[in-house]
């Protein structure tokens, strides 16, 4: 199985956004979506979800369609962590995270005892269940990070599709949560995350796809993506290769621990 | 303080219930608890059946209604546009309604006919209604709703100050400023009958919205994520709040704050979560409308208390007070 975008025309307002754009994004596989600032990452992930309207192109999922599927269906089957991930009230945090059971839930329906249990563990495994009954308002950069990542996962859709889930994290939160991504998809989870960190999206991701201008300039493995010639060509600039000695260097590589968290 | 929502509302149920029941008593004759149950059961004497059944149980009963759809419509507005200062007069329709009734007055309808306010009134309030429905159907965002719904308000407003400017004489002009500050004064059946069809229909609209308002609080794409349906979504909190609150300033005039406090008094008790705090804000704005419908009834010596001022005067320091609160929680 596959979440597939196969040619994917984008305008907004006579301006070409997506200009031509695949990609695939198979089950059990971490897929890093990479280029600079106005590359159409955004646009990209949120065309897939149904967020934009496209004016060609088709998103299909195992072969099927999604323009045939339900806004219901979809969302069972893909969820979505949010640029920043807005809360506009301050709720408390198991309240959030309870939210990613509605796609299962009838407009009426409450959450069940099985519900509150996955809420339990997707809070267990983002390593916030002590944060169970703060107010959202009152939590950290990082601890936001998990407990919004904990809301995408607890429906428990096959894929995911997270718009700079690291952004603006410190360094151990950022390799928590890439962690926790690769974990997703090491249990069969397709994922699919943009990220501006090249060095993490090189340790961390199966699959590398590099955007440029609304184009896709190359995808495929790290070492071919990762290349001197493409990060000139996209990023405009040169970065320091493994084994090349220029001066001081240090890129944060893997947690050491666990910070402990005072009740 | 955290409450149960279930526990909150049957909370709220029974003080509105005990309310509602001493909004009976209070009035101009002396009635004791025995001629008010006698009145209800229908073996009173005919005047007391007349000021019970006639009088104080319509305008209980439109009080409740109207409080209780100013209420709703404030909490869900509130969680659709995710903006807590919104109210019912933000979507126009309260000001449109206003000016319907403005010129029945003005064009001396009401004096032939006593029920033009309340019809022109109506009309004002479907005009706007519609105005919004078409807007929404083009699945524009939450703002461009708000700023017609402002642009629409303001033009309304206008044409209300023009309509008093030229008011044919000094008592249709006083007609016009008591009609706007409103009153649950002299109610009768038939304004329940012409108004209660449309504010039933309006909560029905907005029926099962609760789950929707939830999702939205974690921004429009993060609900459409969790299979929203936006566009409906708006569509029912749009229209539901026109159809029911133009029906309700169509019969009591224009009552401010309610819509706006109420989700607030709420919102804290049951930790801000806008799909709970539906049912709660409809109770508690049937209680405060019927409490401040309690005090316009205070014998004054020359002149009446107006419903739509109580209301502020009752919510304003509250809601001071609420912000006061709560002002850490929503930073």
């Amino acid at each position: 199985m596959t979440l597939e975008a196969r040619d994917i025309h984008v305008s907004v307002r006579e301006q070409a956004i997506l200009k031509g754009v695949s990609l695939t994004v198979p089950k059990g596989q971490l897929v890093g979506l990479i280029g600079p600032n106005g590359a159409g990452k955004s646009s990209l992930l949120r065309t897939i979800l149904g967020l934009m309207d496209r004016q060609s192109g088709k998103i299909l999922l195992g072969g099927e369609d999604l323009s045939d599927w339900t806004i219901n269906q979809r969302a069972r089957k893909i969820s979505y962590a949010a640029q920043g991930a807005p809360v506009h009230w301050p709720l408390d945090v198991r309240h959030i995270i309870s939210l990613g059971r509605i796609p299962w839930l009838d407009p009426w329906q409450k959450i069940s005892e099985a519900d509150r249990q996955l809420v339990d563990q997707a809070m267990v495994r983002t390593d916030s269940l002590h944060l169970a009954d703060r107010l959202v308002t009152t939590l950290s950069g990082g601890e936001r990070a998990c407990v919004m990542l904990a809301r995408a996962i607890v429906s428990g859709a096959d894929y995911l599709c997270a718009d700079e889930p690291i952004a603006s994290l410190d360094p151990y939160h950022q390799l928590q949560v890439m962690d926790i991504l690769r974990s997703l998809a090491r249990e069969g989870h397709g994922v699919l995350i943009v990220l501006h960190d090249l060095a993490l999206a090189g340790g961390y991701c199966d699959k590398l796809v590099l955007m440029h201008q609304g184009r896709i300039v190359n995808s495929g493995s790290v070492e071919d993506v990762l290349t001197p010639e493409n990060l000139d060509r996209a990023y405009h600039i040169k970065a320091r290769q493994k084994g090349e000695k220029t001066g001081p260097f240090l890129s944060p590589w893997q947690r050491s621990g666990k910070p402990r968290h005072e009740t | 303080m955290k409450l149960s929502p279930a526990l909150l509302t049957l909370l709220l149920a029974l003080i509105l219930a005990v309310i509602a029941f001493l909004s009976l008593f209070i009035g101009a004759a002396d009635l004791g608890a025995g001629d008010i149950l006698a009145a209800l059961a229908g073996h009173a004497k005919e005047t007391t059946e007349i000021i019970v059944v006639e009088l104080r149980l319509p305008r209980m009963v439109m009080g409740i209604l109207a409080g209780a759809t100013l209420g709703l419509s404030g909490a869900a507005l509130q969680g659709l546009l995710r903006n807590p200062l919104a109210d019912p007069g933000i979507i126009g329709v309260s000001s449109t309604a206003g000016l319907g009734a403005v010129m029945a007055i003005y064009f001396g309808l009401s004096s032939v006919f006593p029920l033009s306010i309340q019809i022109m009134s109506m009309g004002g309030a479907i005009f706007a209604t519609l105005i919004l429905s078409f807007i929404s159907s083009r699945d524009s965002s939450v703002l461009t709703l708000i700023l017609a719904g402002i642009g629409i308000s303001s033009l309304a407003t206008a044409a209300i100050a023009l309509t008093m400017n030229f008011a044919p004489n000094p008592m249709s002009l006083q007609d016009m400023i008591m009609w706007l500050m409103g009153s649950l004064d002299n109610r009768t059946l038939n304004d329940i009958l012409l108004a209660g069809p449309f504010i039933l229909g309006g909560w029905l609209i907005m029926r099962g919205v609760g789950q929707g308002l939830e999702a939205c609080s974690l921004g429009e794409d993060t609900a459409r994520t969790l299979g929203i349906d936006l566009k409906r979504l708006r569509m029912k909190v749009i229209l539901g709040s026109a159809i029911s609150v133009g029906a309700t300033v169509s019969v009591c005039g224009a009552i401010g704050f309610v819509g706006l406090v109420v989700p607030h008094m709420v919102r804290s008790l049951i930790g801000y979560a806008p799909g709970r705090l539906l049912l709660p804000s409809a109770l508690l704005g049937a209680i405060l409308l019927t409490l401040a419908d309690l005090v316009t009834r205070i014998p004054l010596g020359h002149g009446q208390l107006r419903l739509g001022v109580v209301t502020a005067f009752i919510g304003s320091p509250l809601f001071l007070y609420i912000i006061y609160q709560t002002r850490k929680a929503m930073r």
